[in-house]
């Protein structure tokens, strides 16, 4: 899967949600003749949509300002509870227009929206670096998620694991794009591999499982304590 | 009114005078103050009475690096708060999000000359070469002003500072977040008192936030803080050490015929100030300004419309974040007029007493020197005169947000955006 560089990809995103916002933005003009005779449903659906965009928007900042922040989530539970008999339901069809984080958040509880809010606020002073998401938690139990604790980095992972293929598009490996694996992608001790090609290619496809010999075990100890730079690895038999 | 000064600088982000009203404090979002100060009026220049000149410049606060959380720190001043005079010197305290410091304003004006042991320069002498004593002399040099940081308040605050006040007894200050406000004596940095605490055990149970507070003006004891729902609560400090519970509660009820979607963000306070009198307290909201008595707690006893007709286009300035704009509001010196800032660098007075308000616009195409402002008008439909703007062409991204009164006299400070200027009503310089 090609992985591209953190920076160029939220940039991308954000334009893309920036070109969503402006293809959208018929339903903001009251007049417009479909927003004047729209049922009231129509627009809060919309408003409801925007308010999610504004909110993920307000997590993934490495600081969230706390009053827009509560402002939007309290908007978004007004929305939502006008809405009520409809966003109940079973995942409803949303407009064309929306995104999917929209949809899995229709999907949601309002319970469910609080505690992934709440948990993120909480994990606020403790998340370095990660991009942060509402996340839909119908299947994640009570909203009892421990928080603090031992390792609250790790706890956000867990919680951004399995759920955040529909949130981010590149998926799980999104959040670690701007770490360096090509200490782990490489095939130090394999002992037919051409050096260090980075890529799942060279792995997988082994079918034995390399045998190592002390020469190429001293190797790899000085590679990892970094006293030696890394180098095409002995061949066998030496 | 006429328009006395410009400035240009980075984006201006706080504007006060200090409570004489010689000094005019501004941050900006770059970490620096530049302080201006008042001409004294003399026969000499009658064209330059009473101007306002740039006295010192500094940088208060740097960017900085959280490594614990792997947060930047951003520099810009969030608020400016001046001490009471108590000796020749200024003090002012400044805050970013997190940290506020106190500077001292000393000027040097002479300068010691004729040392025994040290030349000019300040090199030691040969000492055989000094053959009598002589007495230094204090000989007149230009005036120079110096700045220095007295003291730095920081680790108090996990979240961003909003407001800071300085209590009447000089002695103690407080300084707010979003979810705390501590009390810090003004010689000890290394601990704070927390005397409101409104984070929830859950933070999933937040759903409002402190957005300003101040101390009242002349009673030590009490202070007043705001928040994101539209409720001020007034706070006795004897009454318990942390002040969790208000004293008062002021609180409009929903208007029902108004109620949207937006009926909240639009209800947040923005910012609160006690009149000079210490009666009254005033509050801005999205579309409003509000007079409250301390002595009732239902309901406002004024209120002024600031622009109403954004209320049918709220939806767009939502879309647009502009709903989320933190307006700030001010007193004149007698009480008897409010001011706020508006979008198209407009801002707007209102006359308590004649209950008139006018519209005027800090522009460098309106603003000549010695020229009378003009009176604006937005139309919203309907019959429109010349001048007129209309509500469609009016400009969200020139907002006046910081704007400040002299203590006394009718000089006003307007920041817009990145220019500063200073309005002086020269006809009715007395406050009636």
């Amino acid at each position: 899967m090609m992985l591209s560089k953190g920076l160029k990809r939220k940039r991308e995103e954000e334009e893309e949600e920036k070109e969503s916002l402006a293809v959208d933005a018929w339903w903001l003009d009251p007049g417009h003749p479909a927003v004047a005779q729209a049922p009231p449903a129509a627009a809060s659906s919309s408003l409801f949509d925007l308010s999610v965009l504004k909110l993920h928007h307000s997590l993934r900042q490495s600081e969230p300002d706390l009053r827009h922040l509560v402002l939007v989530v309290n908007t978004l539970r007004r929305i939502q509870a006008s809405m009520a008999p409809a966003a109940a339901l079973p995942p409803v069809p949303s407009p064309p227009a929306a995104s999917g984080v929209a949809d899995n958040l229709l999907a949601s509880s309002d319970a469910a929206l609080s505690a992934s809010m709440a948990s993120l606020l909480e994990d606020l002073s403790h998340i370095e670096g990660l991009s942060q998401a509402p996340q839909p938690l119908a299947d994640e139990g009570p909203p009892g998620r421990p928080t603090g604790g031992a390792s609250p980095g790790l706890g956000a992972l867990d919680l951004l694991g399995p759920a955040t293929g529909c949130l981010l598009d590149d998926g799980f490996e999104g959040l670690f794009e701007d770490i360096d694996t090509s200490m782990y992608d490489s095939e130090l001790w394999a002992p037919a591999s051409e050096g260090l090609k980075p890529g799942p290619e060279d792995g997988p496809g082994k079918e034995e499982a390399p045998e190592l010999d002390e020469a190429e075990l001293d190797y790899l100890m000085d590679v990892l304590v970094g006293t030696q730079a890394l180098e095409r690895p002995p061949g066998p038999g030496r | 009114m006429v328009s006395l000064s410009l400035w240009e600088a980075d984006i201006i982000s706080t504007v006060e005078f200090n409570h004489t009203g010689e000094l005019l404090a501004t941050g900006d979002k770059g970490g620096r103050v530049v302080i201006f100060q008042r001409e004294p009026e003399s026969k000499n220049a009658p064209h330059s009475q009473g101007e306002y000149d740039v006295y010192s410049t500094f940088q208060s606060h740097e960017p900085e690096f959280d490594y614990l959380k792997s947060l930047e720190i951003e520099e810009k001043i969030n608020k400016i708060k001046w001490l009471p005079q108590q000796n020749a010197a200024h003090s002012l305290l400044s805050t970013n999000d997190k940290t506020i410091k106190l500077w001292k304003i000393t000027e040097r004006d002479k300068r010691p000359e004729g040392y025994n042991l040290k030349d000019e320069e300040g090199k030691l002498k040969d000492l055989s070469t000094v053959t009598s004593l002589q007495v230094p002399v204090l000989k007149p040099m230009d005036l120079m002003v110096e700045v220095s940081p007295r003291r730095v308040f920081a680790n108090g605050h996990t979240y961003h500072i909003n407001s800071i006040s300085v209590n009447s007894d000089c002695e103690t200050y407080m300084s707010a977040d979003d979810l705390r406000i501590n009390l810090w004596h003004l010689a000890i940095t290394d601990r704070s008192f927390n005397i409101v605490d409104i984070k929830p055990a859950n933070m999933e149970d937040l759903t409002e936030v402190i957005t300003a507070s101040e101390f009242h003006p002349h009673h030590c004891n009490l202070f007043v803080y705001s928040s994101s729902k539209g409720s001020l609560r007034l706070c006795d400090m004897r009454a318990a050490a942390l002040c969790d519970k208000h004293s008062k509660l002021f609180e409009e009820p929903e208007d029902p015929s108004n109620r949207s979607f937006f009926s909240e963000i639009i209800s947040s306070v923005s910012d609160v100030k006690f009149s000079h009198s210490g009666r009254y307290m005033l509050t801005r909201d999205y579309l409003t300004v509000k007079v409250w008595d301390l002595n009732m707690e239902a309901r406002p006893i004024e209120t002024y419309q600031v622009h109403d007709y954004l209320r049918s286009k709220l939806c767009s300035l939502y879309e647009n974040d502009c709903i989320f704009d933190k307006f700030e509001c001010a007193w004149n010196g007698s009480d008897s007029v409010i001011m706020t800032g508006a979008y198209n660098n407009f801002f707007r007075m209102f006359d308590r007493n004649t209950k008139r308000d006018v519209t005027l616009e800090a522009s460098r195409e309106s603003s000549k020197p010695r020229a009378v402002l003009k009176p604006r008008r937005v139309c919203v439909g309907g019959k429109r005169r010349r001048d007129d703007i209309s509500v469609d062409s009016l400009d969200f991204t020139k907002k006046i947000l910081h704007t400040a009164w002299h203590p006394a006299e009718n000089i006003i400070a307007i920041a817009a955006t990145n220019n500063l200027y200073i309005f002086q009503d020269k006809v009715n310089s007395e406050m009636h």
